[in-house]
């Protein structure tokens, strides 16, 4: 197998004693489309956030491309290709859904150009064509603050995928999309990623989206990696369907 | 349509003031704070309020006292260099005060102005303490002329540099770098993960914002002559943040809206009464209460009507 593009080895975090991360080891390689699942509060996003340097781990560390990255900040390791969908959507609010779009756009074509406006036809253009992918073309001059939590959450992974990132972390990308909503998302979303050759990781509690879409899962528990591999082996694994997909 | 009426209120200021020249001091007055109000504006923008602006006003002022005192004598240059000096400054106070958010940013700015005008009032035999320092009439392309007449070359200087400076502000808002400035307000940790230094993004609108108050200070001292300590004061920056919230931050000519309409109140209430600051008490709690986006949100309000 290729070198990882991401590599997380011997994690070590603890939050008031409780352990999100006790010396586990990850890796990511190019293509993957890697799910993690485990049971709430076992560390999932704990693990996004030390990949994406929000928090520091005690110890351990955490490789791109083979470039140690576990002391650099969320933005360092964004402008190294690592883009991230969140849990909560994280937007500008008071901005317009096209605005969102176009600010990563601009972000990732150099915010530097203080002289153009932000708003070109050519920025319009792309930022529509990923609206669109996601099914929301028919908000874009919306105030994001007013769209419906799922359609939130869409913008929240239209706004990743504008930056072109060769990694993508979702945190549960379809948390708080309508059960009709589910399926075409992460249809269009892998179609997306397919085309654009984008490696993603993705934390996700939805059993049934896990094992249509994952190409590898990894069950995280109590900080520690209870079973992987592909996700028949996985759900083939009676600890795992006891544990955390709740049938014995 | 909104340009159309940006263009008639600017020829109408510049019809009154050929109208009723005594009309000139007020207007060009007012057009100096709404620079500074301008440049508190766009750090309202960022939801960051300044208390503390008027330092660089009087900064820039001092400025313009201290290099005239050095032999420099042209209109032009002075006020490019006196900007220049208020933008250092602000640079470098910006360099730690951005760090800063909501009461802690708004306190350090009213902090770092009070110990600036705690030393412009102290430091006698440099700044000349509370008597201030002159700032002579300069040359304006090497003509000498007299005050009447470079008061009057002053304020359409003063009108023309609102348009120009106003439209470049207007183009800097619209850029990515004022979007991103307006979406600190939003949402920071999107910002980092778009990988957009924040801190960068608001050292440079702190920048912007400095030389905006210092282009206001340097007209406000050649239309006054002198600048004195009180420049600095925090009552001063109190007054600028009154300006902006009065006029609106929407757009770039709320700054202007606001100054204009404070001045002209407060010039006409002192005719009928001392307690002027209670028409501005009254004035601004309707605005607050009543018109939330300011004077300028009036406007824009009824364009949003009309389309």
């Amino acid at each position: 197998m290729s070198r990882p593009i991401l590599e997380a080895k011997n994690l070590r975090v603890a939050f008031n004693g409780v352990k999100a991360a006790d010396g586990a080891s990850i890796a990511i390689h190019d293509g993957e489309f890697l799910a993690i699942i485990g049971p709430n509060g076992s560390g999932k996003t704990t693990l996004l956030n030390i990949c994406t340097g929000y928090i520091r781990p005690i110890s351990g560390s955490v490789l791109l491309d083979g470039n140690d990255i576990t002391r650099m900040s969320p933005r360092a390791i964004a402008r190294r290709g690592v883009a991230r969908a969140f849990q909560i959507p994280q937007l500008f609010s008071a901005q317009r859904v096209v605005d969102n779009m176009m600010l990563a756009l601009a972000a990732k074509d150099g915010l530097w150009s203080a002289i153009r406006p932000l708003e070109t036809a050519e920025r319009r253009d792309e930022a529509k064509a990923l609206l669109e992918l996601v099914g929301l073309d028919g908000d874009a001059d919306r105030i994001s603050s007013t769209l419906p939590e799922g359609h939130r959450k869409l913008l929240d992974i239209a706004v990743t995928l504008a930056l072109k990132p060769r990694l993508l972390l979702l945190d549960e990308p379809t948390s708080g999309v309508s059960a009709l909503e589910r399926f075409p998302l992460m249809e269009a979303l892998m179609s997306a990623l397919r085309q654009r050759r984008i490696t993603a990781l993705f934390v996700e509690h939805d059993m049934d989206v896990v094992a249509r879409y994952a190409s590898r899962v990894l069950v995280w528990n109590a900080g520690n990696i209870m079973a992987e591999g592909r996700p028949d082996e996985v759900f083939g694994n009676a600890q795992v369907r006891e544990r955390v997909v709740g049938v014995a | 349509m909104r340009i159309i009426l940006a263009a008639a209120a600017v020829v109408m200021l510049a019809a009154l003031a050929f109208a009723a020249p005594w009309l000139q001091f007020v207007l060009t007055l007012a057009i100096a704070k709404g620079f500074a109000a301008l440049g508190v504006a766009v750090l309202l923008r960022a939801g960051l309020i300044s208390i503390g602006h008027a330092m660089f006003f009087a900064a820039s002022a001092y400025g313009a006292a201290f290099l005239a005192r050095a032999g420099i004598n042209d209109l032009g240059l002075l006020l490019i260099l006196s900007v220049l000096v208020s933008a250092l400054i602000g640079a470098i106070a910006g360099s730690f005060l951005v760090r800063y958010r909501a009461i802690f940013f708004a306190m350090l700015n009213l902090a770092v102005s009070m110990v600036f005008y705690a030393l412009c009032a102290k430091l006698y035999g440099v700044t000349g303490g509370t008597d201030g320092l002159p700032v002579p009439i300069p040359a304006v392309f090497g003509i000498v002329f007299a005050e009447p007449v470079f008061k009057s070359i002053l304020f359409y200087l003063s009108l023309t540099l609102m348009v120009l400076v106003g439209l470049a502000v207007h183009r800097y808002l619209d850029s990515p770098l004022g979007h991103a400035l307006s979406a600190v307000h939003s949402n920071e940790i999107r910002l980092e993960y778009l990988g957009i230094p924040v801190w960068a993004v608001l050292l440079i609108a702190y920048t912007i914002s400095a030389a905006l108050a210092g282009l206001g200070g340097s007209i406000a001292g050649f239309a006054i002559g002198r600048v004195v300590p009180d420049f600095a004061f925090w009552t001063a920056s109190g007054h600028l943040v009154l300006i902006a919230v009065l006029g609106g931050i929407g757009g770039v000519p709320g700054a202007f809206i606001g100054a204009l309409f404070l001045e002209l109140l407060h010039s006409a209430a002192v005719t009928v009464t001392d307690a002027w600051n209670m028409f501005v008490g009254i004035t601004l709690i309707v605005v607050i209460m009543f018109m939330p986006q300011g004077i300028y949100g009036l406007f824009e309000r009824k364009e949003a009507q009309s389309s």
